[in-house]
């Protein structure tokens, strides 16, 4: 029984891991290569989201649904990219964190004077409605598509960077995007296409994560901090890192909020447990990261510099 | 007086301060004790961000966490008062109590880090006080906690909007006073030092972290002491206090302001707070055209409205003009 339990709150810790990938994945290359602070990252989670649930309340199709919001955070990325991110790069962190924080406070209102601010509905597609059972363990078969396409995208990604020709100038242009521009690079397309995609990978995620959270105004914002806690744990700039980083803190918060209020009470009394058991549960995750950060400040998997 | 008047960037937040002065008088003859507490919460957030200002304008240490010591501060006068503790005294020891210990053992941590890793890690923190007070339920958990009995000195008791606005005013001016010294002392000349070329101040001797850890803890106890007059003002104390939008918003009153400067905080307050309002008048979704203002600062450059100020300043005689006027 209780065997069982923490199996599938294993998987529910992979598969938040995989959603944070997907959106540390694109985060931490802006990081790292144009090092610009994106806190409006989660708002085109939430936008993509968003144009999936319209998509799909249109056509009906799950999987035109996902293109939908693919394709709308691309678009809206590059317009980010061109109209106000381009013009900060050179600028210091605070410009970043200024404008960033400028926008997430835009979309959220756009969000509810276009759709409102009753969460909208995105419904799970008809062929993983089921769920999969492996010798009497029954897990969604919809969370088990989650955890495969996110790897799906970490192997996508590590091929992309490791053994093309873009990915070569994205690891140079992580190391030195002056010098990589000086060799006649186009840095500034390089950058843009970076960020489109990493906009795009939010996208995503935000449509695959529409039918098991409500789709709502602010959605992005506890899962863009937690997606910070993921990078700066992995290393910033380091999308290896960004994964196995990712990993963790998905398990970890998951299997925390299951399992701490209840090994707490084995120790502590019951009315001592149950008042910090959720407390520190929810502050594990940034706890992990204080400690990472303290014994090391260069993140546990830092990009090879 | 002279010199005074070529200066622009001096006068008008005198001016300001002047105004703010005359509010409750204004409010009494008019009768719109509205504008009492309304005045009263942009004092105190251009407290918050006078407190803000020593670390991320003097220090360059961007805390994007600075809601951690305010909500520190509206919680230290809601606990005090949920156990039946009505002595203001006591409420203020609480207050700066932990955020001076709670700002001590979080700076030594994220001041190991730089650039990127310090805001996140300073986000951590705030999110952590965050969640703890979500989750505490019996302090009210995501509801709050109503404070039933306000702080009382004595006799003088911070119940009405009235006597927090005179003291909310006095600890204001008293800050900008002392963060005006502070800025040209020593310690803050190590301090701006430190923010420019870290390494250098510390080659020439003077221990960078130790002035850094000072700075961020007097910036925490500080942005704490206003957190206690919000939760008197309001009589109230939420984990919405803690909200990173809130210390978002902190330094967006700070970079409107001018940051660095010894008014940019108060004059950045009353803008911000006084558009939201005005705004506000014309539509509730008064973020969307909030938002692009703020992206458009940010693009624009950061010297904020004392920058602005500053431009129609006389050039200053350097060899005649006392202190220092960089």
């Amino acid at each position: 029984m209780s065997g069982t339990i923490f199996f599938a709150q294993l998987l529910n810790g992979l598969q938040f891991g995989v959603l944070l990938f997907l959106l540390a994945a694109g985060l931490t290359l802006v990081f790292g290569i144009m090092s610009f602070v994106n806190l409006a990252h989660g708002s085109l989670y939430m936008m993509g989201a968003y144009f999936a649930a319209t998509v799909f309340g249109y056509t009906g199709s799950f999987t035109l649904a996902v293109l939908g919001a693919m394709l709308g955070s691309l678009i809206l990325g590059l317009f980010l990219e061109v109209v106000a991110v381009s013009k900060l790069y050179r600028r210091d962190h605070l410009d970043h964190v200024l404008a960033t924080f400028g926008l997430i406070l835009f979309f959220n209102e756009l969000v509810r004077i276009i759709w409102g601010s009753q969460p909208l509905f995105l419904g799970v597609p008809e062929s993983l409605s089921g769920a999969v059972d492996i010798n009497g363990f029954t897990y969604p078969a919809y969370r088990f598509a989650i955890i495969f396409s996110g790897l799906v995208v970490a192997i996508g990604s590590y091929f992309l960077i490791n053994k093309t020709r873009v990915g070569m100038l994205i690891r140079a242009g992580s190391v030195n995007p002056r010098m990589v521009g000086a060799l006649g690079v186009n840095i500034g397309l390089l950058n843009a296409m970076l960020f489109g995609i990493g906009a795009m990978l939010a996208g995503f995620a935000g449509a695959i994560a529409g039918p098991i959270l409500s789709v709502q105004s602010g959605m992005g914002e506890p899962v863009l901090i937690t997606t910070l806690v993921v990078i700066v744990i992995g290393g910033i700039g380091s999308v290896s890192g960004a994964f196995y980083a990712s990993l963790i803190v998905g398990i970890a918060d998951t299997l925390g909020r299951a399992f701490l209020p209840f090994l707490l009470r084995q120790v502590t009394e019951r009315s001592l447990a149950d008042a910090a058991g959720p407390a520190l549960a929810s502050m594990l995750i940034y706890l992990l990261m204080a400690v990472v950060l303290a014994w090391r400040p260069q993140g546990l998997f830092p990009a090879n510099r | 007086m002279k010199k005074l008047i070529s200066r622009p960037s001096t006068w008008v937040p005198l001016l300001v301060l002047a105004c703010l002065a005359s509010v409750p008088f204004f409010a009494q003859m008019t009768g719109q004790m509205f504008y009492v507490s309304f005045f009263a919460r942009i004092i105190i957030y251009a407290i918050a961000a006078c407190a803000l200002n020593v670390a991320l304008g003097y220090g360059g240490l961007i805390s994007f966490g600075h809601a951690l010591f305010l909500g520190l501060g509206a919680y230290a006068v809601g606990l005090s008062s949920y156990y039946d503790v009505g002595n203001g005294w006591v409420h203020l020891l609480v207050c700066i109590g932990t955020c001076a210990l709670v700002a001590l053992v979080t700076g030594v941590v994220s001041l190991r880090t730089t650039g990127i890793a310090f805001i996140m890690i300073t986000l951590a923190f705030a999110q952590m006080g965050y969640f703890l007070f979500v989750s505490l339920k019996i302090y009210g958990g995501d509801d709050g906690l109503p404070i039933s009995s306000a702080s009382k000195f004595g006799t003088f008791s911070l119940g009405s909007a009235a006597n927090i606005y005179i003291i909310a005013f006095l600890v204001l001016v008293l800050f900008l006073w002392w963060f005006a010294k502070l800025r040209v002392a020593p310690f803050g000349m190590a301090l701006r030092g430190a923010r420019q070329n870290a390494r250098r101040v510390k080659a020439s001797g003077v221990p960078v972290f130790n002035v850094q850890l000072l700075a961020y803890v007097v910036s925490g106890v500080a942005c704490g002491i206003a957190g206690f007059l919000l939760a008197n003002l309001n009589a109230f104390a939420s984990p919405n206090n803690l909200s990173w939008i809130v210390s978002g918003e902190l330094i967006v009153i700070l970079v409107i302001g001018g940051i660095g400067s010894v008014f940019g905080p108060l004059l950045g307050a009353i803008v911000f707070l006084g558009l939201e309002e005005v705004l506000k008048l014309y539509t509730e979704h008064w973020m969307v055209i909030f938002g692009p203002l703020i992206v458009l600062v940010a693009i624009l450059g950061k010297r904020g409205i004392v920058g602005v100020l500053q431009r129609f300043d006389k050039p200053v005689d350097r060899y005649t003009a006392e202190g220092e006027k960089l």
